[in-house]
């Protein structure tokens, strides 16, 4: 009888559960173009709709006529400030808190800002009416610099605002002031920085980039007259949040609104707002009472929907002759746009920037961020990241690498000198932080090892003098980052959105025969969730990750949560799954017990079945447990295996990793050739590796395009220079290098399967390795630090102003 | 990116579109692999109320070699330059140009003829067509005349040819035996250049005995730089020629500022790749 048995480890791996790497379900369907995305949804009657945008980034709106578009064959409505205003939707609250307008009430702050609002019978009717609606602007003097833009003088954006000097944040000192947050201890730090020994000192621009997702926003909005029922479909990676947020600001209740984000081609922050296309095409349902869709192009989704970063980061760094950091300094001139609809917890209008003290034991630190308004389109989202991870992570390893130079010290030895040491977790912060596990020297030496750091710095020394021999045109630049992230938001006592908690969800329902359905609050879009949360519940409650399917993104199905951005899923929903399976395994034991007539203590769980302890050939299987679960009556226990968690995060979960790439610069053309990436990842428990490596690929190919040429640039008049791919830099596979990935575990303590987090990591690091790779090979010739992007006339520009063109 | 409204035509001949074209006027643009007009239309920067597309005309496609004679349909893709090996064979230059327009997609698409006519300086092929000397075929209401590649771009989208004209071939004398390098500087696949340079020469006894120069996106319209060419014949292309013919090529261009970066770093690529592009071609003479 034992024999037939399988041993647990063949059982464990048919179950295809935390740790293999099984195929993404998602692909089967994506691969084969069956994905379902917004755009392929078709209802009967729908009708379409699109924005006029302004061509100018300040101007007042005189006035609006819209005969000759009406007249336009097939257009039903063009639809203008005036229309919206009366039903209190002209404006809309933003997730920071401020408002946002919905159509130019009487002035437009950005170009591609909505004016009006075309509905048409189709997409062509509604773009030749749109070229027909006559606008009438006053332009007014633009100001696209923040510095600029807090002068005594500046024009003033936001007259709406005018006389109040209170803003969500706390007191407005200018007119195109937002806010100014504040962490850490500001005289102890700049004491310790006037009394050291060494301090460096730069100004850091993370310059204003775009997540541009694949797919753009968009929605199909149906109000069912009859019902009173609105169903929204849409690019939302928070679908209940959206739901929350449509019915305080419509009024519809709750129940009546159903919100379902289908397929989402990438979102990367991009998706996490609420956009005035959302507001118009509701109104524009019920208003027609037909179902209306408003898809962006490439164009509009570059130029106004959510763009990411864009802080002018003023630092200060102090260490001891030997290099042993004693403070750190911060502060933020923060470029918010138009609006300030950043999507950052609430008690967070700086996201968690106070992560900047990066993987250091800094004994004091100070952060001040300054949020401003300028003619720029609103957003200020996570592209990638935990809210301005990748803004502090950037900060600090730039300013590491100038410390080092002023030190003339390695940067990689000045990193191991300072790091948080593995018996300091958990580490709390000069910030405020709690870290709640690390080991960062590991993963560092693991890295050095590798790469062969010492060789490569000798191959980096024997080229430069075949340069200054005249031999070569090329520099070699070594680029080493080492990054702690924040995520997992979070605890509710301390992270919402609009008052919104930040938990997250899952419910999980077994079927009599053994299979499952798990719905949970987040919402996949690429990640894989279908696939992994599959394998957490799998390794929880023995049944193969095959068997279970994984449902996200309908309201009226899924359990509650806030969704999927923050690399927040797995630390949260995540977890919530686990917990929801535990509660499952606790009931299937009571239910193993009483079949195997023993006691409940009596059995323990075993992979995918219930044993007696002591006699593990006597066992029910999860598969027989479910069944009986439903199908016989047990005495004290209701039929059904279901289970929901609402899991409240105690603490975020802290990922961190050693990046090292090897760059070749030719200093005649500004080209530079990234030869080689090497990526130590350490996410704590790793749920699937494939996956893993998938994310940290997309990641630091996301990472490269920052670093070295994606940017949406404005000109003076404040018009947008890169609105399209041609000029907004997407790497195709051929300039995207090789990868090597690698990884140490730590788990999280306080996880309840010790997983932290890993979609963003490779953002995070990845920006400030492939920056510090071109730095560093200009280091010898003087060079502390320049902005990003690091595209090829900038780089060239570097080598001019070094004098390196003779 | 939704473009007005048109009518679309579908000839069988070129008199056939030679008559449309002339018959709806200014309101008809021909339209070939679509890969530069099409967008156009989609961002509404151009709007023709009648579109003849030429995919259907019969013998427009093709590539013909023969004494060295090179003779190109202008509905032949980029792909089939590439894929030619009698072309390669008798104007490699063309398949090393070829290779660095856009990505595989847009040149299973786009054509010569569409990229000559085109009238764009971001186009590579106008430059290419300038340092072989090439002739195009124009056929009109009143028939067909030829144009030298030299003489056919006046400024952006401004070319000789008359908005009642067709382009339906291309042709040149091959280069066998000749050095050749196209040098192209760009952000990424599927960017226009940054700055490009084509480069044709001979040598005999160590010393450049001719040379052909033009330069791509430095300027409102290709650039051929006899001046460059004459500051490499009769030299042994040694540093002061090179010199000598990157200073002459400046005088020929007048790069502009865009999002590819400010005028002098044009400037300095443009001798770059004029180097490179030299260099290149002298290992191959
Ligand atoms: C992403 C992308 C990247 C690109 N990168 C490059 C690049 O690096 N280098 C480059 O050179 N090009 C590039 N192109 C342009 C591409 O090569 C086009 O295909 C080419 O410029 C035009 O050829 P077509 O056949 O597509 O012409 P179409 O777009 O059909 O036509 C272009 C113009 O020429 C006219 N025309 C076409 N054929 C004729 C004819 N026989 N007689 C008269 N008029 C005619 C049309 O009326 C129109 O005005 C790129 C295009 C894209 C979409």
């Amino acid at each position: 009888m034992n024999e037939m048995i399988p041993p647990a480890g063949d059982r464990a791996a048919a179950l295809k559960g935390l740790g293999s790497s099984r195929k993404r379900v998602e692909d089967v369907r994506f691969t084969q173009g069956k994905g379902a995305y917004v755009d392929d949804i078709k209802l009967k009657d729908m009708v379409f709709g699109d924005f006029v945008r302004s061509p100018y980034a300040h101007a007042r709106v005189v006035s609006v006529n819209k005969e000759a578009a009406l007249a336009v064959p097939g257009v039903i409505a063009v639809l203008t400030a005036e229309d919206l205003a009366p039903l209190g939707l002209h404006w809309m609250p933003t997730l920071a808190g401020d408002r946002q307008m919905v159509l130019a009430d009487g002035k437009v702050l950005y170009q591609g800002q909505e004016v009006a609002f075309v509905v048409a019978e189709n997409r062509y009717a509604c773009a030749d009416a749109i070229e027909l609606v006559e606008v009438d602007y006053e332009a007014l003097p633009v100001v696209t610099d923040p510095f600029k833009a807090l002068e005594p003088d500046a024009p003033v954006l936001r007259e709406d605002l005018a006389g109040k000097t209170e803003g969500a944040h706390g007191p407005r000192r200018h007119h195109n002031h937002i806010f100014l947050w504040e962490q850490g201890d500001r005289a102890a730090t700049e004491a310790v920085i006037d009394g050291a020994d060494v301090v460096a000192e730069e100004r850091i621009h993370y310059h204003r980039t775009h997540p541009c997702p694949l797919e753009t926003c968009g929605c199909v909005a149906s109000m069912d007259k009859i019902t009173g029922k609105l169903t929204l479909w849409g690019t939302f990676q928070a679908p209940h949040a959206v739901r929350t947020v449509a019915s305080l600001i419509s009024g519809i209740a709750e129940h009546n609104i159903r919100v379902i984000s289908p397929d989402i081609g990438g979102g990367f922050g991009n998706k996490v707002g609420v956009y005035p296309g959302y507001v118009c095409s509701i109104v524009a349902s019920i208003v027609t009472g037909r179902p209306v869709k408003w898809v962006e192009d490439r164009m509009d989704n570059l130029m106004t929907t959510a763009f990411a970063r864009d802080y002018w980061m003023d630092g200060r760094i102090a260490a001891t002759k030997d290099g042993r950091i004693t403070g750190l300094w911060c502060h933020v001139t923060a470029d918010h746009g138009g609006f300030d609809a950043c999507a950052d917890p609430t008690k967070f209008p700086a996201g968690f920037f106070n992560i900047c003290t990066g993987s250091y034991d800094i004994p004091v630190a100070y952060v001040g961020v300054d949020g401003v308004y300028t003619n720029k389109a609103p957003g200020g989202v996570a592209y990638r990241c935990s809210f301005r991870v990748t803004e502090a992570a950037y900060f600090i390893e730039r300013m590491v690498d100038i410390l080092a130079i002023k030190l003339g010290m390695d940067p990689v030895e000045l990193r191991l000198k300072n790091f948080i040491r593995k018996d300091q977790f958990p580490y709390h912060s000069a910030l405020g932080w709690e870290y709640d596990s690390g080991d960062y020297h590991t993963a560092m030496e693991q890295a050095l090892a590798a790469v062969d750091y010492k060789g490569l710095r000798a191959e980096q020394a024997e080229r430069l003098e075949a340069f200054k021999r005249g031999e070569s045109r090329s520099l070699m630049g070594v680029g080493v980052a080492f990054f702690t992230e924040i995520v997992g938001a979070g605890p509710v006592k301390n992270c919402d959105i609009l008052g919104l908690g930040m938990f997250d969800s899952c419910e999980i329902r077994i079927h009599p025969t053994g299979s499952a359905i798990a719905r949970l609050g987040t919402i996949s879009q690429g990640q894989g969730h279908a696939t992994t949360f599959a394998q957490i519940l799998a390794s929880e409650i023995g049944i193969p990750a095959d068997d279970i399917t994984v449902e996200e993104g309908d309201t009226d199905t899924a359990p509650y949560g806030l969704g999927t951005y923050g690399s927040r899923s797995t630390p949260v929903a995540g977890a919530a799954t686990a917990m929801a399976g535990r509660k499952i395994r606790a009931k299937a034991q009571m239910i193993a017990a009483y079949l195997l007539e023993v006691h409940d203590d009596d059995v323990e769980f075993d992979v995918d079945r219930f044993q007696i302890k002591g006699a593990p050939e006597r066992f029910k299987t999860m598969k027989e447990i479910a069944f009986a679960a439903y199908n016989q009556a047990i005495p004290g226990l209701e039929p059904g295996l279901e289970a929901v968690s609402y899991y409240d995060p105690p603490n975020m979960t802290y990922p961190f990793g050693a990046y090292i790439c090897v760059m070749d610069v030719d200093v005649d053309t500004g080209v530079c050739d990234v030869r080689r990436v090497y990526a130590l990842d350490d996410c704590g428990t790793r749920i699937n590796p494939m996956i893993i490596e998938g994310q940290v690929h997309g990641g630091l190919t996301e990472a490269l395009a920052i670093a070295m040429g994606q940017e949406i640039a404005y000109d003076e008049d404040g018009n947008v220079t890169t609105g399209t791919l041609m000029d907004f830099f997407i790497p195709t596979a051929v300039e995207t290098p090789h990868y090597e990935t690698d990884h140490t575990v730590t788990p999280s303590p306080h996880h309840p399967i010790g997983a932290k987090g890993v979609g963003e990591s490779p953002n995070v690091g990845g920006v400030p390795m492939f920056s510090n790779a071109v730095m560093d090979a200009f280091k010898p010739f003087g060079l502390t630090h320049a902005h990003m992007p690091h595209d090829h006339w900038r780089v060239w520009r570097i080598a001019n102003g070094l004098g390196l063109h003779g | 990116m939704i473009p007005g409204s048109f009518d679309y035509h579908r000839p069988a001949t070129v008199q056939e579109a030679a008559r449309l074209v002339a018959s709806l006027g200014e309101d008809a643009r021909v339209v070939a692999g679509g890969h530069s007009l099409i967008p156009m239309m989609k961002l509404r920067m151009a709007a023709p109320a009648h579109l003849i597309d030429l995919q259907g005309v019969e013998g427009l496609a093709g590539i013909a070699v023969s004494g060295g004679e090179v003779r190109i349909g202008a509905m032949t893709t980029q792909h089939m330059l590439i894929e030619d090996a009698a072309l390669a064979q008798a104007a490699p230059l063309v398949r090393e140009a070829a290779l660095q327009i856009a990505d595989p997609q847009v040149r299973y698409m786009g054509t010569i003829g569409g990229n000559l006519a085109n009238g764009d300086p971001g186009n590579d092929m106008p430059g290419l067509m300038q340092c072989l000397d090439a002739a195009f075929t124009l056929v009109g209401p009143e028939g067909a005349r030829q144009v030298r590649a030299r003489e056919f771009y006046f400024g952006a989208y401004d070319t000789a040819r008359a908005e009642d004209e067709i382009l339906s071939e291309i042709a040149f004398s091959g280069h066998a035996g000749a050095g050749y390098a196209y040098e192209k500087q760009k952000r990424k696949i599927g960017d226009y250049a940054t700055a490009a340079a084509a480069v044709l020469l001979r040598m005999e006894g160590g010393r450049c005995a001719a040379a052909s120069v033009a330069m791509t996106n430095l300027a409102d319209r290709p650039i051929f730089s006899q001046a460059a060419a004459d500051a490499l014949v009769g030299s042994p292309l040694d540093a002061a020629a090179l010199d000598a013919a990157v200073a002459a090529m400046q005088g020929d261009i007048a790069p502009g500022a865009d999002t590819r970066g400010p005028v002098e770093f044009k400037r300095h690529v443009a001798g770059v790749m004029l180097r490179r592009a030299v260099a290149r071609a002298a290992s191959r003479a």
